[in-house]
């Protein structure tokens, strides 16, 4: 037997008050594609990050080609052969992709850069691997699919045997991901060995030799493709039965609170614009709104909001017309928010939880008296309730909004939200990032909502949140809707089949 | 105690590294830092030195607080300078003009100023809002344009004609638009006058505070300087805000240049007082834009001011080992914090993390 | 690089290349060169009330010689925020360049050992800029401000302490002689091994040719009776560009002013060349304070720098964080400076140049279509034309004031076409 690629042993990592990575154990074979799976926050990323040298672990050994190694920064773990393409992609907007390629690993002759170099240096690893590129193009006009790629060149570039990719997949459309596995078979039979984090199982059993599974930081198994099936895989993730989304018998009334009538909404280079939108939410109905990244939902909530402003249509909330009106009328008037990226929309993260819970309700009573003076002791006593009742662990309601876990965070939005008996309810990825017992906790809060007669629009890349949820599914694709289907009689897999526009509506 | 403590400590820290900074410059220049310190400490403890601070700690605490309001939403108003010369230069131009009774005179004059000082800033806002162009920026330009654009031109063409002294300087402002001062309260045997505007500077810290701890308005300033995309979706108004925080903040450093220009010269000449913009950024640093610890910040500044006369007058060293003391203070003071703010998230951290721990 | 050519097709083929040829950035930037000193030898030529020589050797020379120190605060601001941090601490480091470049001088009576110890001090200053902003985090424009407040209060400080006994006072220093001056050999008349060379530029001046020796003079001033330092200091344009985009160093500089997070993830030591920017930048306005002191104003006085530094700042904004745009800015600020100091009646007559040239701007816009922008400009315009033919002098104040309503002009008006470093004032931890 041949010597590992990567062996991790007993690799421990800690944060204040968390521990990341708990005597993880990782064994990496020569020229395998390795999957590591588990829920987010299981440690996956930060094992990486150790791995990659950007982060250094408290204890532990790691072993690459049968050496004992110590990473002190991305250039020792480079120089071993290591190369990571990150989430987020790591790519300077306003740098060709020459010079996002070839930074920090430049040709250099006599001082200077040597383009012709690298150029045909790039040339060459696009040649072999199937990835062609024009290097002097800047990255900002790159679609995402190629971004990945320029990443994937610049590990090669650097000649690295072992390659990490962080959650290649999570951004990409079905064709892109076809495209990349095709891209990773291509290195594997080169003899490249390949670690890639991802939490679609399908996906997962589809690429992967070896799979290992991390669970609140720890290793807890390390199986074969063929030996499990999906189901069992993300019993390991949770480490029990898995809640399931369903929703219990109809509440839905026939009083419209919200009415989107031919709504449009002009586009931009980043932007999706909305063509001709018709959206009616009844009073104890879920409409979920299902779609691949980047087709719309969200400028559509921000038109709902108010953030964005439609060139044409109507929207009715209860019996007004909201048209025209502000952020701040409509969310007086009655529109509770979830925001998909909790730290960015969501919360103060310096300020205290009693002030969070404020947020996006600071014009109305208990906050505010006579309009204007807020009142700190009922906004207390108000948060202190909604901690209470939505289960949100923290020592108090004084302590800043940073300092509580993730899980936690999103609790807090999610229990401020329907504390405020807001008549619609936009829940934008309400449990996105969050343990297993956290969205359980979310599902049923959802639903109760449901029950008391509020409208909700839910938007989540679970799909089968979404089916299990929904009462209403509604199928966006560039920014257009192409299916309404009811969630009792359709699979996630057709459902993904319409997002991805594979399969065309038959309405 | 713990909470207190890191409050506290920081701008103590501070305080002493620059004065341990001050000590080797006072004995590299060939002075004993300590008969200097000993002068100092003398002759700032004298009543009128302690006047003379208050007056001086007064313009300092309502230009911090100018810049505390712009800072509270992450706008850092540079131009408060520019903002209160400007605004104390027309304001004393008008008062030389009208004729009123007392009360009213004075007030009309604290109102033109404070407007001045609300256009001139809230440029900057309405540039930001409508353009993009980066409020610091704005600002230092707009501080080049109003003192050696505005102010110097409008000086040169209203320059008092029966003026007597060779001074450029505009006409005096009757007596009926003076402020009238405090004498009495510090048994008025004092060479200088106890400047009344005190009395002006604390409303305007008192008001500061309920503003932004206890209105609507002030937690949306907040939310949107911690936030800006969070409090989009909470209902903020982003622009109008951004234009609101810079009109407030120029309507105070309107007044900025008014306790000397109502209670001491009358009027705005060439050797009228600038630097006290700058100087409030450093005293907003220091006091974390809280209304006491401002004041805390501009009586420190303004005690140091006066008091290191005396090293020039005893031949110590040159009074401006105060610029130094100042500069060493605002970079020691936002590292000290800076430092402990990251000790706080680490204890914020542990601290929940424990709550979570005694459920599960 | 291909050019879209698309609407070009009908045209003969003579008349394409020609419009390939005329649309190639350099050659625009050559025609722009060209229709400014057409503008400037009309104005000289029918300005209402006489002027002096806007187009003359003499005084290009001279605006040469006064944009250094606002060239090099801007090149020091491009370096600093090309590696992510703002500087609004350029006004100080000139300070301290000033203060100290007239100390060194005055210590060893060499004003290139003044020079050093200028450049020194600015680099000193950017150490604590870089100490403040890269290692403990500190907000930029907080450290900038710091700086601020400290660098005057320094140089005022240690006048005091020492320029007396030289016989100097608190707010200037006795006066210092500086670096020695040459013209270029053939192109101004200067030696070439002991070579009288002719002096190409200055028969071309002297013979009185309309735009033929406008131009000339103008090219002139750029060559003769040019300081060393002058000439180090221009050097330090082509110097700056190779350095960040065909150096390894110059790449990775800018890629922590772009992208830290990349950068890191690749390996490069983000903290190590945001210090190198800053550091650079303090030296590179050290030394253009101290080319105020001993080059230009023959001395160090309190309150010299007069916002260049600011200016300076202002330069690199408009020349979109690139040496050669920010070459430009500093070299019409020079020039406008120069006017002011040589003849009151130039800032005057200038307004005729100005009037014209946002005349031109107006009916570019209206060829392109943008009326609104064509109308706004043609309005400005007409305002200056107007102020230019009823008032006979302007305020000295003007001239003084105009670098900073051209910047909030340009921000205004032209921010779609200004990029800065996209990680530009961001404080990067290292996770």
């Amino acid at each position: 037997m041949t010597e590992p690629a990567v062996l991790l042993e007993g690799v421990t990592k800690r944060f204040p008050g968390v521990i990341a990575n708990d005597r993880v154990d990782l064994r990496v074979e020569q020229g395998e594609i390795h999957a590591l799976c588990g829920e987010n926050g299981a440690g996956k990323s930060t094992l990486m990050k150790i791995l990659y040298g950007m982060q250094k672990a408290d204890e532990g050994r790691m072993v690459v080609e049968g050496r004992e190694v110590s990473f002190d920064s991305p250039t020792d773990a480079i120089a071993a052969g290591i190369g990571m393409v990150h989430q987020h992609f790591m790519l300077a907007d306003n740098f060709t992709v020459l010079e996002n390629v070839i930074l920090g690993a430049e040709p250099v002759m006599r001082g200077v850069i040597d383009f012709g170099e690298a150029e045909r240096h790039i040339a060459e690893v696009g040649r072999e691997y199937g990835m062609e590129t024009d290097p002097n193009e800047l990255v900002e006009h790159l679609e995402v699919g190629e971004r990945q790629r320029v990443e994937i060149i610049k590990v090669l570039f650097r000649g690295a045997k072992i390659l990490i990719l962080d959650e290649p997949t999570a951004v990409l459309v079905p064709q892109e991901v076809e495209e990349l596995f095709r891209n990773m078979r291509e290195l594997k039979s080169e003899g490249h060995t390949i670690i890639f984090i991802d939490h679609k199982l399908d996906e997962v059993l589809e690429i992967a030799d070896t799979i290992t599974v991390l669970r609140r930081g720890r290793t807890v198994a390390t199986v074969k493709p063929a030996d499990v099936t999906a189901h069992d895989l993300a019993e390991l993730m949770v480490g029990a039965d898995l809640p399931t989304p369903a929703t219990s018998s109809s509440t839905v009334t026939d009083q419209v609170v919200l009415e989107v009538a031919a709504l449009h909404v002009e586009g931009s280079e980043t932007e999706v614009a909305l063509h001709d939108i018709d959206l009616t939410v009844h009073a104890g109905e879920i409409v979920g709104i299902a779609g691949v990244e980047g087709n719309g939902q969200s400028e559509l909530i921000e038109t709902i909001l108010g953030v964005r402003a439609p060139s044409a249509g109507t929207i009715v909330l209860g019996s007004d017309e909201i048209t025209r009106w502000s952020v701040r009328s409509r969310r007086e008037g009655g529109i509770g928010y979830i925001p998909e990226d909790r730290h960015r929309r969501g919360l103060l993260l310096a300020s205290p939880v009693w002030e969070n819970v404020m947020l996006g309700h600071q014009t109305k009573e208990p906050f505010v008296r006579n309009g204007w003076w807020i009142d700190p002791k009922a906004a207390r006593r108000f948060s202190a309730g909604v901690v209470e009742r939505f289960d949100v662990r923290t020592p108090s309601v004084d302590v800043p909004a940073h300092a509580l876990s993730g899980g936690n965070q999103q609790k807090l939005i999610v229990g401020r939200e329907l504390a405020a008996e807001s008549m619609l309810l936009v829940a934008a990825h309400p449990t996105r990032g969050i343990d297993v017992g956290a969205q359980a906790a979310v599902w049923d809060e959802l639903r109760s909502a449901r029950k008391a007669g509020r409208g909700i629009i839910l938007i989540s890349a679970d799909l089968e949140e979404l089916i299990g949820l929904s009462d209403r599914l509604h199928v966006r694709l560039r920014g257009q809707l192409v299916a309404d289907l009811d969630p009792a009689e359709v699979t996630p897999r057709d459902l993904g089949a319409y997002m991805t526009g594979a399969k065309e509506a038959t309405r | 105690m713990k909470q207190r403590l890191l409050v506290l400590a920081p701008p103590i820290a501070a305080i002493v590294f620059a004065l341990v900074v001050s000590a080797v410059v006072l004995a590299v220049s060939g002075a004993d830092p300590f008969t200097a310190f000993g002068n100092v400490y003398e002759y700032g403890t004298r009543l009128n030195t302690l006047v003379e601070t208050i007056n001086w700690s007064t313009p300092l605490y309502l230009s911090a607080i100018a810049v505390a309001i712009g800072f509270r939403m992450n706008l850092f108003n540079i131009g408060v300078e520019g903002q209160y010369i400007l605004a104390a230069f027309i304001a004393a131009q008008v008062g030389s003009q009208i004729n009123l009774p007392p009360v009213l005179h004075v007030l009309t004059i604290i109102v033109v100023a404070m407007l001045v000082g609300a256009v001139w800033a809230g440029l900057s806002g309405y540039m930001k809002v409508t353009r993009g162009v980066h409020e610091v920026i704005s600002t230092i330009m707009l501080n080049a344009i109003a003192v050696g654009g505005l102010v110097s031109y409008l000086l040169g063409i209203w320059d008092a004609p029966d003026d007597t002294s060779l001074d450029t300087a505009l006409k005096a402002i009757p007596e009926s638009g003076w402020f009238p001062d405090l004498n009495p309260l510090v048994g008025g045997g004092t060479r200088s006058d106890l400047w009344g505007f005190v009395l002006v500077a604390i409303v305007v810290g008192v008001a500061y505070h309920f503003l932004i701890n206890r209105t609507r308005l002030g937690f949306d300033l907040r939310a949107t300087g911690y936030n800006p995309s969070a409090a989009e979706v909470s209902g903020v108004d982003p622009k109008r805000t951004v234009v609101m925080a810079m009109v407030l903040s120029g309507l105070v450093a309107g007044l900025v240049g008014l306790p000397e220009l109502l209670g001491n010269t009358h009027t705005y000449s060439l050797r009228f007082t600038q630097g006290l913009g700058f100087g409030g950024i450093a005293v907003a640093l220091i006091g974390r834009n809280h209304a006491a610890g401002i004041a805390v910040g501009a009586l420190l500044f303004g005690w140091l001011s006066r008091a290191s006369g005396i090293l020039e007058v005893r031949g110590d060293a040159p009074r401006e080992i105060v610029a130094i003391i100042q500069g060493v203070i605002i970079l020691s003071v936002v590292v000290a914090y800076s430092i402990a703010e990251k000790y706080k998230r680490v204890e914020d951290a542990k601290a929940a993390a424990a709550a979570l721990g005694d459920v599960e | 690089m291909t050019h879209p050519a698309a609407s070009n097709d009908r045209l003969p083929s003579l008349t394409r290349s020609w419009v390939r040829v005329l649309r190639a950035p350099k050659v625009n930037l050559v025609l722009l060169g060209l229709g400014g000193v057409l503008l400037l030898a009309f104005t000289e030529q029918f300005a209402r009330i006489p002027t002096t020589d806007l187009a003359s050797s003499g005084t290009w020379k001279i605006a040469v010689a006064w944009s250094i120190p606002i060239l090099m605060a801007g090149l020091g601001g491009m370096f600093s925020e090309r590696s992510g941090v703002v500087n609004i601490g350029l006004e100080g480091f000139l300070v301290l360049g000033t203060w100290f470049g007239a100390w060194g001088t005055i210590l060893t009576g060499n004003p290139w050992i003044g020079m050093l110890f200028a450049v020194l001090a600015g680099l000193l200053g950017g150490l604590l800029m870089a100490l403040a902003t890269v290692t403990f985090s500190v907000d930029h424009i907080i450290a900038g401000t710091a700086i601020l407040v400290m660098s005057p209060g320094i140089a005022r400080y240690l006048s005091d302490l020492i320029f007396p006994a030289y016989g100097g006072s608190i707010t200037q220093s006795p006066t210092l002689t500086g670096v020695s001056t040459f013209d270029w050999p053939i192109l101004a008349g200067g030696d070439l091994f002991g070579w009288n060379s002719p002096d190409l530029l200055g028969w071309l001046e002297r013979l009185n040719w309309f735009l033929v020796s406008h131009a000339a003079g103008i090219a002139r001033g750029l060559v003769f009776q040019m300081s060393w330092l002058t000439l180090i200091g221009i050097a330090v344009i082509p110097a700056s560009a190779w350095v960040l985009w065909k150096t390894s160093f110059g790449l990775r500089l800018r890629s922590c002013g772009e992208d830290p997070d990349a950068a890191d993830s690749l390996g490069v030591n983000v903290y190590k060349y945001k210090y190198y920017g800053v550091v650079i930048s303090g030296a590179l306005a050290g030394f253009g304070g101290g080319f105020l002191s001993i080059q230009l104003s023959g001395l160090y006085k309190e309150a010299q720098t007069g916002g260049k530094g600011f200016i300076g700042l202002a330069t690199m904004i408009f020349g979109n964080w690139r040496p050669g745009g920010t070459a430009a800015g500093a070299l019409v600020f020079g020039f406008a400076e120069t006017l002011r100091l040589r003849d009151p009646n130039a800032p005057h007559a200038l307004l005729l140049l100005v009037t014209i040239a946002v005349g031109l701007f107006a009916l570019r816009a209206a060829y392109r279509r943008r009326w609104q922008s064509a109308a706004g400009m043609a309005a400005t315009g007409a305002l200056i034309g107007w102020y230019y033919l009823t008032a006979d002098r302007v305020p000295n104040q003007l001239p003084q004031v105009t670098p900073y309503i051209a910047v909030l002009v340009v921000l205004l008006f032209a921010t779609r076409r200004l990029r800065m470093p996209a990680a530009d004032g961001r404080i990067w931890i290292k996770e």
